[in-house]
């Protein structure tokens, strides 16, 4: 018997989220944003994979399938988004974005 | 201890590690760079849950092909240097967000460790759940629907980033 349980994944997927969540909320940055979100998207996918193991059922890999498809869609609309803002604004920073309030 | 373990606890603080580094780095380029780390040990600790097709995917589609777009958009945009040194004003809000997920992350660690432990892992999976047959059946069988709804998603997303990147949005 392994010393490792599914609480320790679990524990490490909980650890990864809250970390792309800090990422998320202090930086100014939009790619950096955008990549803590992709930190949490992976922390959510490790979870998935270890009740997967843990249940034996193999539709939990499966939705993996789904969050990757979401996350690559994510990727190129949201970089894409970012790269017409730069071009109309000349910056990335999240504190100068501020179009839709005007 | 088996060697699953050991190389689960090794591969567990390389990943925080390499995702700290990630959220606090200043420049964007050695963030991407640490994260692409981080999806290589995220793709170790799947092998260590027997999910090797997973492990493989992860590599090519988080390191491979989402990776290489972020780098480029940080190589294309060319930021200057007072836009990468963000000013360190707003301390309060920082400290906000840091307790905010504190809580959130105690939260979920009592929830982890206070629930019901009767159907966990202990260490014994059967290796098969992984392999690309198990998969290919359960996704073409049970998960077929969502299969045709991620396509038309996909083929959404190509017209949306073509829309978005073009020069002129008239």
């Amino acid at each position: 018997m392994e010393f490792i349980t599914t609480e320790y994944y679990l524990l490490l997927s909980g650890i990864l989220f809250t970390i792309g969540i800090i990422g998320v909320l202090t930086r100014k940055n939009a790619i950096i944003i955008f990549m803590s979100i992709e930190l949490m998207l992976n922390a959510v996918n490790l979870s998935l994979i270890s009740f997967a193991s843990s249940m034996n059922d193999a539709a939990g890999q499966v939705l993996l399938f789904f969050v990757m498809a979401v996350a690559a869609a994510e990727a190129s609309v949201g970089l894409a988004i970012i790269l017409a803002v730069f071009r109309k604004k000349g910056t990335i920073s999240i504190d100068n974005i501020n179009m839709l309030k005007k | 201890m088996g060697i699953t373990s050991i190389l689960f606890i090794i591969l567990a603080i390389l990943a925080i590690i390499s995702a700290l580094i990630t959220v606090f780095n200043k420049q964007p380029i050695k963030s991407a760079i640490a994260l692409i780390f981080h999806f290589f040990m995220l793709a170790g600790i799947y092998l260590t849950l027997a999910a090797q097709f997973l492990a493989v995917m992860q590599i090519l589609v988080y390191a491979g092909a989402i990776m290489v777009l972020v780098i480029f958009v940080i190589m294309l945009l060319n930021q200057n240097d007072e836009e990468l040194h963000e000013q360190n004003k707003q301390i309060k809000r920082k400290l906000f967000s840091v307790v905010l997920s504190g809580i959130f992350l105690f939260l979920m660690v009592m929830f982890i460790i206070g629930g019901k432990q009767s159907n966990l892992y202990d260490g014994q999976i059967s290796s098969n759940i992984g392999t690309v047959q198990t998969l290919a059946k359960e996704l073409y069988s049970n998960f077929l629907v969502p299969v045709e709804i991620t396509g038309i998603l996909l083929l959404a997303t190509i017209v949306g980033a073509v829309l978005m990147a073009k020069k002129r949005l008239n």
